[in-house]
């Protein structure tokens, strides 16, 4: 899988041509976005080059000191972006922080201790970084889900614990539903893989020039990896974060204390 | 003594819920009446924990509430709340969910038969009942439970004429054949007098009057 591909600053520069056309339609339809537009350009620019070099440095170095501390910063910065989607949870933080850790520690490790990727920089990089930002999004939707449903359903969760339910029993149908909205997409996603999306692992091989078969199996693997993850992330994020809603005493908090 | 509150106080959102409440709630039927806001929901939430206290004490049966174990507690003094809240699926699933809850044997048609349901409801499925019949069917729930305290916020609030007396009917039969205690919460005095045999009357989170019901409510038409 040695393949490499040129691509020049012009290039890239040539490629701003459609995000002049975004923010044209925005402008012309009123849809006020040209601001977001301008700002997602800037960053994306400025955050892919600064990874890109940091990944180039941590390739060379070929430590995984390196490779750990780096997955470690994108398990922080993913929970503190989930946490802000999950506004509703009280205490969202930690139970999305060790969600991210445990969902990247537990596939990193299950694909290295089947062989399917050698424990190095080059690997353990990109694919921890997708494994860690699909747990992320997945995360973030449970929890958000998860806040919603528990302020929609306060009432029969009330009326279950008024029974002599544990806090668990009674949040059980809640948190069902919250874990479900956190995988369905990339179910949905996996599902529909070849049909109707390609897939950016597969794109980039083969415009990098792989064989496409060589891009497909990788594809597939980086799928199955990702089912893992987003499935022990919201899992995770779920069943740590459901318990804030609830006092020792099986008490539902009034929302916002 | 069923019940003993001595000096409770809540607040909820900087507002003054109970404010230094004390009263006696014998066993039997007690109606809890007073206006609108006056904390009578708020007060049978204490009794079974659904809430606590900020200060203050309740005892049930001589014991504070707080020394007893909370799940325990919520079987034995079980709370219909005012709006229904049942789970997914058939009336039968939620009489069969709060059986096994209480480690009671589940008879369906008994449950149902006490709320004033028919034992055909118990194969219905909850979103296809009207809202009095969900609250029946909510009452029905908490039978299934055998409780010995049910605390009822304002029981036949959603229900026509009919319906409230058929469930007055059935809580009296179940105070005097069962002998199960009621506390129940009503903005009507009337339905206090047919179903208190004791009153506490509640007005800005104060108890301001506890009584024999006749003696209480019959102050009530000019003090209030």
């Amino acid at each position: 899988m040695s393949t490499s591909i040129q691509v020049t600053p012009g290039e890239v520069a040539a490629s701003l041509a459609l995000v002049v056309l975004a923010a044209a339609i925005s402008f012309w339809r009123k849809a006020d976005l040209e601001r977001d537009i301008g700002i997602a350009t800037v960053r994306s620019f400025v955050q892919l080059t600064a990874i890109g070099y940091a990944i180039k440095l941590i390739f060379e170095a070929d430590t995984l000191w390196l490779v750990f501390a780096l997955l470690t910063v994108m398990v922080l910065f993913g929970a503190l972006t989930a946490r802000s989607r999950a506004k509703r949870v009280p205490g969202s933080f930690w139970p999305l922080l060790i969600a991210l850790a445990v969902a990247g520690a537990s596939t990193l490790g299950l694909v290295v201790a089947l062989g399917v990727f050698e424990a190095t920089a080059r690997y353990l990089v990109p694919v921890g970084g997708m494994v860690i930002g699909n747990a992320m999004t997945a995360s973030a939707v449970a929890l958000n889900r998860l806040g919603d449903e528990m302020a929609d359903s306060r009432a029969r969760i009330e009326a279950t614990l008024a029974l002599g339910a544990s806090a668990e029993e009674a949040a059980q149908p809640t948190v069902r539903r919250a874990l479900r909205s956190g995988m369905i997409t990339l179910v949905d996603s996996t599902k529909t893989t070849g049909l109707i999306f390609f897939p950016g692992t597969m794109v980039g091989m083969l415009l990098a020039g792989a064989e496409p078969t060589d891009a497909v199996r990788l594809q597939l693997i980086l799928l199955y990896t990702l089912l893992g993850s987003v499935s022990i992330a919201a899992l995770v994020a779920t069943l740590l974060a459901y318990r804030n809603f609830f006092t020792a005493a099986e008490q539902l908090r009034e929302p916002g204390a | 003594m069923l019940f003993e509150l001595r000096d409770v106080s809540l607040n909820r959102g900087g507002r003054t819920v109970l404010d230094s409440f004390s009263a006696d709630l014998p066993a039997g039927a007690t109606a809890i009446v007073g206006p609108s806001g006056a904390g009578k929901s708020t007060l049978l939430r204490l009794l079974n924990r659904l809430a606590d206290p900020e200060s203050g004490s309740i005892a049930f049966r001589d014991r504070p509430l707080a020394e007893r174990d909370v799940r325990e507690l919520r079987r034995e003094v079980s709370l219909v709340p005012q709006l229904p809240a049942l789970l997914e699926g058939t009336v039968r699933d939620n009489l069969a969910y709060a059986a096994r809850l209480a480690g009671k044997p589940l008879d369906c048609e008994r449950s149902l038969d006490l709320a004033g349901l028919d034992p055909e409801f118990a194969e219905r499925r909850v979103d296809e009942l009207s809202v009095g019949e969900q609250q029946r069917a909510m009452l029905g729930r908490a039978l299934a439970q055998e409780p010995a305290v049910l605390l009822l916020d304002e029981p036949t609030s959603a229900l026509d004429h009919a319906s409230r007396d058929a469930v007055e009917a059935a809580l009296m039969h179940l105070r005097r054949e069962l002998e199960i205690s009621l506390v129940l919460v009503s903005h009507d005095p009337e339905q206090a007098l047919r179903l208190g045999e004791w009153v506490v009357r509640v007005d800005a989170g104060r108890a301001v009057a506890a009584g024999p019901a006749a003696e209480v409510l019959s102050d009530s038409g000019s003090a209030s």
